[in-house]
């Protein structure tokens, strides 16, 4: 098992860049998630930290070791695939067997290995089946085996479970998660999904664009995002943002929002323009006698909670309620946010404003 | 709307298996017509009506591997009994044997030629098709449609150059000659169809087999090699049809060493009467390499083997 450290890492496709610069250390024995939309790069990083692909520039180091332009065979990692990628002609047995085979390790090792990994999985009774009939579920797991089989120093999986029914999902990533605890190795996952990456994750690096945009424990992701995009990317519904002009001093801790004073933690920098005032729909209180009002334009309903969304002075806004609340559409009503949770956004850059509360958070880049 | 797939009944079933049957008697017809030549009597095959029921013989095949010469009723009496069958079958021709003829050795070099050609054909054309398929080739599609143009005019329109070419480099009438020219004519054809083949496997595998600890060459022939083996198999199966029954270069560039047996057969006619039976069996020995490989391969033609190991 291994610290994976990638270091300024750039890649470009004749003259689209992929990923730019990017920094990041992954722990000893994280469960370790690359999150974005599509195209944004989380693929590529992981392909070059398996060497599938080669950075234009930077370095990667697993375990101390520089092989950022190394061959994959030589890195001693183990990758699943979306696709699975298990090999068609072989059946089950000789699939988790093939990296072993390979690296030349006896007939009776290989059978005792392949014997344990697939009791770890439970797929001892289908070692002898072909894999074209398998369910999605066994082929996952036949591919996992494959990669668990070597013990090598990381796992890398991009979107294992992407493949899969979203019911039977939910069981897998929990099948996976133990798995991780079970054997404590350094797991990289890519997932487009911020559920996915909430749920397993020890920690998440969100990347748009190519670029990293915050790096950290899912926790603080949610509660300080570094930027726009991570607030709205991160929790559903995302993050409201209330536009407003306006200027905050150094150390100050009130902003006015349509001539409502609102209290925020502490600002280190301050700031002066336009700015976004975010809030967490979960942080947003109904209170008819709060002086910062919205009209309910929608409700819905989810069981414990529902959602309301309101039209304000600065633009719409969702926030969570219980649903004993009784919410009419067409309602006027005050409204309050819970002033320990707020972010306040440069509205141009997108990123966040240093405060007391986020400052720890944001260090990390 | 939705479709439900109906069971066939037992009238389309029969419907279908004559169909089926008929299509089966047309396309082999001619193919039965030729084996059967080659079983009868130099009479007999050019019977007109045409027999069908004939009482067979091995004259045509006896004919087919010996040189003959005629002999007077003395010469048959000095000679004693024969004392083999096919002296026996000769001798009521008033003929003896004088030698074997050069079938043998004609369809020798059609099989060494033919083989040696798809082999080489089928090498280069996985490793080309693997690269245009999974590598940034300079030029790739200007290149792939060269490939592509050597196939654009018939290669016979290019026989004379070919033919002053080959008598400059000392290739006419040998092995190797007709080897790469076979190879470089069929070479197009297995590139294209083979780089269709590797385009549909995903890469995933290789790079499956890349991170298992395998080298690029090893990942190509343990893992892309076995899954590109259905159309592996068809294409070589089309190269060597094409190379086996090629008839003009052969004329053209082999005379003696390397003669294939397609410019063979025909001199069959000429050297007593038309010979019929034995061109027949010419033909019919000449089919069987053809059908053997391709009945050893049809495993490979099924589709399917790669169906649901990968999702889409």
């Amino acid at each position: 098992m291994a610290q994976i450290h990638i270091e300024n890492v750039r890649k470009d496709f004749g003259s689209f860049n992929a990923v730019k610069s990017s920094t990041f250390t992954i722990e000893d024995g994280e469960f370790f998630m690359l999150l974005g939309p599509s195209g944004c790069g989380k693929t590529t990083t992981l392909r070059m930290m398996a060497g599938l692909e080669l950075p234009t520039s930077g370095e990667i180091y697993i375990d101390g070791e520089e092989v950022g332009q190394k061959p994959a065979s030589q890195r001693d990692i183990a990758f699943v695939f979306q696709m699975f990628a298990l090999y068609p002609h072989m059946n089950v047995g000789k699939n988790i067997s093939y990296p072993l085979r390979c690296q030349g390790m006896s007939k009776a090792a290989v059978k005792k290995k392949v014997g344990e990994i697939a009791e770890i999985l439970g797929i001892t009774d289908i070692l002898n089946t072909p894999v074209g009939g398998l369910s999605g579920g066994d082929r996952q797991r036949v591919a996992l085996g494959r990669a668990i089989v070597r013990d090598p120093k990381a796992f890398f999986m991009d979107e294992p479970l992407g493949a899969l029914d979203a019911e039977f999902r939910e069981h897998m990533s929990e099948e996976l998660r133990a798995l991780h605890d079970r054997m404590s190795a350094t797991t990289v996952y890519v997932t487009h999904d911020q559920l996915e990456a909430m749920q397993m994750g020890d920690k998440i690096v969100v990347m748009n664009h190519g670029s990293v945009e915050q790096f950290g424990v899912p926790q603080d992701i949610y509660d300080w995002p570094a930027t726009k995009f991570v607030a709205q990317f991160i929790g559903s519904p995302p993050m409201n943002f209330l536009d407003f002009n306006g200027m905050i001093g150094k150390g100050g801790s009130e902003v006015h929002l349509h001539e409502t004073t609102m209290s925020i933690p502490k600002s280190i920098d301050g700031a002066n323009g336009a700015l976004s005032f975010g809030v967490r729909p979960e942080h947003v209180r109904l209170d008819d006698a709060a002086p910062y009002r919205g009209r309910v334009k929608a409700t819905e309903y989810l069981g414990t909670t529902q959602i309301v969304t309101l039209e304000t002075a600065n633009g719409d806004l969702k926030a969570r309620v219980a649903s004993s609340d009784k919410v009419t559409v067409g309602d006027q009503t005050g409204l309050t946010f819970d002033p320990r949770t707020i972010t306040l956004f440069d509205a141009e850059t997108g990123a966040a404003l240093r405060s007391q509360a986020n400052e720890g958070v944001l260090i990390h880049g | 709307m939705s479709f439900s797939v109906t069971e066939p009944t037992k009238g389309t079933k029969w419907f279908a298996g004559v169909f089926v049957a008929l299509y089966a008697v047309i396309t082999l017809v001619p193919l039965l017509w030729i084996v059967a030549t080659g079983f009868k009597s130099p009479a007999d095959s050019i019977a007109y009506p045409p027999v069908v029921v004939f009482e067979p013989s091995l004259e045509g095949y006896v004919n087919l591997f010996t040189e003959r010469t005629r002999a007077t009723p003395d010469m048959l009496e000095a000679a004693g009994p024969a004392e083999t069958w096919y002296d026996q079958i000769t001798r009521e021709r008033g003929t003896v044997i004088s030698g074997p003829s050069r079938y043998g050795e004609r369809f020798l070099n059609s099989v060494i030629i033919g083989f040696g050609s798809t082999f080489l054909c089928m090498a280069l054309g996985t490793m080309a098709a693997y690269a245009f398929s999974r590598f940034k080739v300079p030029l790739k599609d200007d290149l792939l449609f060269f490939i592509l143009s050597t196939r654009m005019m018939p290669p016979i329109a290019v026989a004379i150059p070919i033919f002053l070419m080959f008598r400059n480099l000392g290739l006419n009438d040998t092995h190797l000659g007709m080897i790469l020219l076979y190879t470089a004519v069929n070479l197009s054809l297995s590139v294209w169809l083979l780089k269709g083949f590797i385009d549909e496997i995903p890469i995933e595998y290789e790079e499956a087999a890349l991170i298992d600890g395998y080298t690029r060459f090893q990942a190509f022939y343990k893992v892309v090699l076995p899954q590109a083996a259905t159309g592996i198999a068809s294409t070589a199966i089309f190269c060597l049809i094409f190379a086996w029954n090629e008839y003009a270069f052969a004329v053209l560039l082999t005379s003696g060493t390397a003669q294939t047996a397609p410019p063979f057969i025909p001199t069959i006619i000429g050297t007593s009467g038309k010979d019929w039976p034995a061109v027949a069996a010419g033909a019919t020995i000449f089919l069987v390499p053809v059908m053997v490989f391709t009945i050893l391969l049809r495993k490979h033609l099924l589709r399917g083997i790669t169906f649901g190991a990968v999702r889409k």
